[in-house]
């Protein structure tokens, strides 16, 4: 009997307390540093895109998400014919973020996608795309990888000794 | 003949008054139980539709106007649609006996305590019929709680009262409110004002005691099948059913209209008012119990309670006399 009567003193008394809801369209919640939002593909710092179309993140996300088709430029340079995300889907794991080798896609902390269609959460490369590096400002995969590509030979890439002739008599 | 007329027509503005003041009671107190409850929980509750969210009441009642409205096939159909009608019926004609002010009442009924207790047994059948007809298992057992609840809080809620009507002499609201002038019967009745309360919680299925309901047994109890403006009618039900319990408990125990300064109308409204969130305290607190915990409750604690203060209270005054 007394521990109703104190049951009911305890939670009128929390008239007195603070409120714990964040009043969410004038208020926002702090978002983590590396809190994982809408997926981005950046591009390197020379405007190209960064995606070599590996198929790495379509792989690894466990939900399916991600679709993409390889291409390849007159340079020789590996590009997603199209790329596309169905963010309906997506559960933001931030797995193709880990997966990716030149640092292309990536996660933001934009969380504000709501849509009326469910057509509309499906993102292309052009919706996908963003004119900048992204979290990694001076990475450029083509310049440190030993890949050929047009206008860069082999031995040219950043940190890179020339190509050793396996024929050669000379001491390399 | 003038006089006679205008008396006619004072007569019909305060009963249109006092239903109207029903009606906004009931959709205020939709309201007012949320922001309450929210505010015991740390919450906002409903702010945005309107200032301080109070349009709320408004649109959901909207919603629930164009919402489609269904009887089930399998359902008894006449007794499926007369069941939410009753329980607002009922609880309106409790409304008629109570006197809000000195003179502002719809009729002085010299059993005006019976015609109450009668009317609130009544509206137990809209719960045990909606729960019957809905012909569905959970439903049905929310009828049968609801029934098997009434019958053991009805008698001890009738036997706590009499003591309040032994003291004043009367069966009249208005003349036990009179007799309240010196002193409130919540200090010679105190007892018996617990045990009302207690029973007029049960008798509203408020929580604690909202077994016929039960959201987490039994899908949504007795109203499981209804839906648009037939659920809204249970709803209405509810809410008017603790405004008009609130009111008992000030015109019985808390010296009705009685207090200094302000107009009587405005101290029965604050009294009232102190209950109504005292119920929606008890609704943000307790737990509900078990159905063979609440039976045991009322027969073996409550009955024994209201019986010891009548006897109590009857020998008192056999004593002073």
């Amino acid at each position: 009997m007394f521990s109703i009567l104190k049951t009911i003193w305890l939670v009128f008394l929390h008239m007195f307390h603070k409120r714990v809801t964040v009043q969410y369209p004038e208020e926002k919640q702090y978002l983590a540093p590396r809190f994982r939002g809408r997926i981005i593909l950046s591009r390197d710092p020379q405007g190209e895109e960064r995606c070599v179309a590996c198929y790495l993140c379509a792989s690894v996300c466990p939900v399916g998400c991600i679709s993409l088709q390889a291409t390849e430029d007159e340079n020789g340079r590996r590009k997603p014919e199209f790329f596309r995300i169905n963010f309906s889907r997506c559960i933001f794991c931030g797995l193709c973020e880990e997966a990716c080798p030149t640092y292309a896609i990536q996660l933001t902390p934009d969380y504000e996608m709501a849509d009326y269609k469910r057509q509309n959460l499906v993102y292309e490369k052009e919706d996908l795309t963003i004119n900048g590096p992204g979290k990694y400002h001076d990475h450029d995969f083509y310049r440190v990888s030993g890949l050929a590509i047009g206008g860069k030979d082999k031995g040219e890439a950043e940190n890179e000794s020339p190509p050793v002739d396996p024929k050669g008599l000379l001491p390399s | 003949m003038p006089e006679n007329l205008l008396q006619i027509g004072l007569r019909i503005a305060i009963v249109v008054a006092i239903f109207s003041f029903a009606m906004t009671m009931s959709a205020a107190l939709i309201w007012l139980e949320r922001r309450l409850l929210a505010l015991w929980q740390d919450r906002y509750g409903p702010n945005r539709v309107g200032p301080f969210g109070l349009l709320q009441v408004l649109a959901d009642m909207i919603k629930i106007f164009t919402k489609e409205d269904w009887v089930p096939p399998f359902a008894d159909k006449a007794v499926f649609v007369l069941a939410p009608a009753v329980i607002v019926f009922t609880v309106l004609m409790g409304f008629a006996v109570i006197p809000f002010g000195p003179g502002i009442w719809v009729v002085d009924l010299n059993i005006g305590l019976l015609f109450f207790l009668a009317m609130s047994s009544l509206g137990a059948y809209s719960v045990v019929l909606g729960g019957w007809a809905s012909n569905n298992k959970y439903s049905l057992l929310g009828g049968l709680r609801s029934a098997a609840q009434m019958l053991s809080y009805e008698v001890f809620m009738a036997l706590s009262l009499m003591g309040v009507v032994a003291l004043a002499g009367s069966f009249s609201l208005r003349a036990i409110v009179e007799a309240q002038a010196g002193l409130w019967y919540v200090i010679p009745q105190f007892l018996g004002f617990i045990v009302f309360l207690i029973a007029g919680i049960a008798e509203t299925h408020r929580l604690p005691f909202d077994l016929p309901e039960a959201e987490s047994e039994l899908v949504a109890g007795f109203h499981s099948e209804y839906s648009g403006m037939k659920f809204g009618m249970f709803f209405v039900g509810e809410y008017l059913g603790i405004a008009v319990v609130s009111a008992m408990i000030t015109t019985l125990y808390f010296g009705g209209w009685h207090g200094p300064f302000l107009p009587g109308v405005v101290w029965f409204f604050i009294k009232m008012m102190v209950f109504l969130s005292f119920f929606i305290l008890l609704r943000a607190t307790l737990p509900r119990p078990r159905y063979d915990q609440l039976m045991a409750y009322g027969w073996k604690v409550m009955l024994p309670l209201a019986l010891l203060n009548l006897v109590v209270t009857g020998a008192l005054i056999l004593a002073f006399e």
